[in-house]
């Protein structure tokens, strides 16, 4: 285990490298200097700001400088913000962002796996048809159009719940969001768990599960559920890097001063430092997310065994 | 006698000489789901390059006594009008071409770069094999929407990007297929006797491997163009893709967000194209799979 786990991060660093690599070389092709503004700076103060920024050290160094404040957890300045720095920035919006990520993951499973348990064992029902019919459209309708559909309808025509904002987190500010972040993930996980479970249940170890007398209830609990929920665990990966995405739409849509937002806001005002920054930081969050995930993966199957 | 005439049914037309394709397309014409998708894309895709034509009104030509109204077929506005007074059903529908044009050449970028990078890595085998899929193990890991979005930021929004980085980010699943595809074929008899009569390895690869990839390729192929459409309408919805004059549906839906409590239709016209173009993708696209996989058979 301990090797595996060394392993897999053997993978990870470089991957994050990668990440950072191509975002601080991308930057560095785009057109124009930070500091060409409306009006232009005496060659002095431009001069000393360049300095200041390490931007008259060639590439390499300032690549360098770059990677040694990114181990400090130093994004640099932003641009557009001036008196913030990007990791302030960051820290700001992130403890939002993550509450809403949490609850729409938690959500996903919590409605997600009992569906796709419920329509494997009344498969070929009207139910069941019902849910796989609904699921397919989750998957395929993208949060972008959900989210605005559900603010039109139960924030103007019922007025329900606020069309946006935060209100500090209130709840009544969250359900839409967490709904619309969680549908798509909702649906995937319950085609999973249906194709998965519907696996298990024609396996040898179910028969003869059954053939003990065991109740139908406890063959499910303690013989099926627990390897049908194998392939839902390594789809976690995709399914939070998948909230991590649609959080950026969803944090736009309901104007949540999530990372999203900032983000979003960063790409369009050309703001390249907070652009690079968050960047680095939702890759390094995948990446490390994912790296959990393969391992609580490879500590719940018994058919991996890490010797080597 | 159950089994039997179940087998005969089933196994008459393949004994008859049916090919590969010719039985793949009777059972897609028996998938009744996958077949009213086809015909609905089909008559989407044809509404959006012929209907801008069809319509009244163009696709800047301003209404200026019809600001935000709803559909009135009186006036030839029959999905009403958007903020400046310009019809919305035009615009959706050339928006529907633009999405349907990236949908079609990313899918092509991704489609060469996978098929290639795949069968290269099949053919090869061994270390370079092992090499080349450690690669795609790494790209799989990388958040590339931030990629992309990186990429417009830096070179400006301009629609050949478009198509270039989303082609660019969606071949690794079918270079996996591919690859896997690959590798069973080249122990085949054809391929050794290709080997035997000299012919190179380049032209052993497109000549001889690739064309049998073709099934799961197709397959493969109506599975990203969803993805393509999705990834296209994401960026410009947040604003980050395809810019005025040009417009697309995500572009659209975005506007329609915006002023959906005063003029709903601005969200729902191009949400419903996009909605049903995806899902009409999704359902072909199973459909296609149940179609052409040897396991279903």
């Amino acid at each position: 285990m301990l090797v595996y786990t060394l392993k897999r991060l053997c993978y990870a660093v470089p991957t994050l490298l990668i990440v950072i690599t191509l975002a601080f070389f991308l930057m560095h092709l785009a057109p124009g200097g930070p500091f060409d503004g409306e009006r232009s700076l005496p060659p002095e103060i431009e001069a000393n700001l360049m300095a200041a920024y390490h931007l008259d050290q060639p590439v390499w160094k300032q690549y360098l400088i770059y990677l040694g404040n990114l181990l400090q957890g130093d994004f640099g300045p932003s641009f557009k913000y001036k008196d913030f720095s990007v990791t302030e920035l960051i820290a700001q919006g992130f403890p939002v962002s993550l509450e809403l990520g949490l609850w729409a993951i938690a959500l996903a499973l919590a409605i997600g796996l009992p569906l796709g348990v419920i329509a494997a064992l009344k498969r070929n029902s009207g139910l069941d048809y019902l849910v796989m019919g609904t699921a397919l459209a989750g998957v395929a309708v993208p949060n972008f159009v959900i989210a605005p559909l559900l603010a039109l309808v139960f924030g103007v025509f019922l007025a329900w719940l606020p069309v946006g904002g935060w209100n500090d987190g209130h709840w009544r500010n969250m359900v839409l969001p967490i709904v619309a972040l969680s549908i798509q993930q909702i649906a995937y996980i319950a085609r999973l768990m249906r194709a998965s479970m519907i696996e298990v249940l024609g396996s040898h170890h179910i028969r003869t599960a059954r053939a003990k007398g065991l109740t139908e209830t406890a063959v499910i609990l303690r013989h099926a559920l627990r390897p049908a929920l194998l392939p839902v665990v390594s789809y976690l990966g995709p399914a939070i890097a998948g909230i991590i995405t649609g959080s950026v739409v969803i944090e736009q849509i309901f104007g949540i001063p999530g990372i999203g937002r900032y983000f979003v806001q960063a790409a369009l005002n050309r703001d390249y430092t907070l652009v690079m920054g968050t960047v680095v930081f939702y890759g390094a969050l995948i990446v490390l997310l994912n790296l959990v995930v393969d391992l609580l993966y490879s500590a719940l199957d018994p058919q991996i065994r890490h010797d080597d | 006698m159950m089994t039997d005439t179940a087998l005969t049914q089933d196994q008459a037309p393949a004994a008859a000489g049916d090919s590969l394709g010719r039985e793949a397309w009777r059972r897609l014409k028996q998938n009744r789901a996958a077949m009213a998708s086809l015909i609905l894309l089909v008559l989407i895709t044809l509404a959006c390059v012929v209907g801008p034509w069809l319509t009244p009104w163009g696709l800047d030509e301003v209404n200026w006594s019809a600001f935000m109204a709803p559909p009135d077929i009186a006036a030839g506005h029959y999905a009403g009008t958007d903020a400046n007074g310009r019809d919305l059903l035009t615009r959706t529908l050339y928006g529907g071409q633009i999405s349907l044009s990236v949908a079609l050449v990313a899918t092509l970028v991704s489609l060469v770069i996978g098929v290639l990078y795949g069968a290269i890595a099949g053919y090869l085998g061994g270390r370079a094999d092992a090499l080349m899929m450690r690669f795609v193990d790494i790209m799989y890991s990388l958040p590339f929407m931030f990629l992309v979005i990186l990429l417009m930021v830096v070179f400006g929004r301009n629609i050949l990007l478009i198509y270039a980085a989303i082609g660019a980010v969606e071949w690794l699943d079918m270079s996996r297929i591919v690859r896997g595809q690959v590798l069973a074929l080249k122990r085949r008899e054809f391929v050794e006797a290709a080997h035997a009569l000299g012919v190179r390895g380049w032209t052993i690869v497109t000549r001889h491997l690739i064309p049998n990839t073709l099934g799961p390729v197709i397959v493969y192929v109506t599975l990203t163009v969803p993805k393509v459409i999705l990834l296209e309408s994401f960026l410009s919805f947040l604003g980050l893709g395809v810019q005025e004059p040009l417009t697309s549906w995500g572009v659209l839906i975005s506007e329609g967000k915006d002023l959906m409590e005063t003029a709903p239709w601005m969200l729902l016209v191009p949400s419903a194209f996009l909605a049903l173009t995806l899902l009409c993708l999704n359902f072909l696209g199973d459909g296609l799979r149940d179609a052409l996989d040897p396991k279903t058979r």
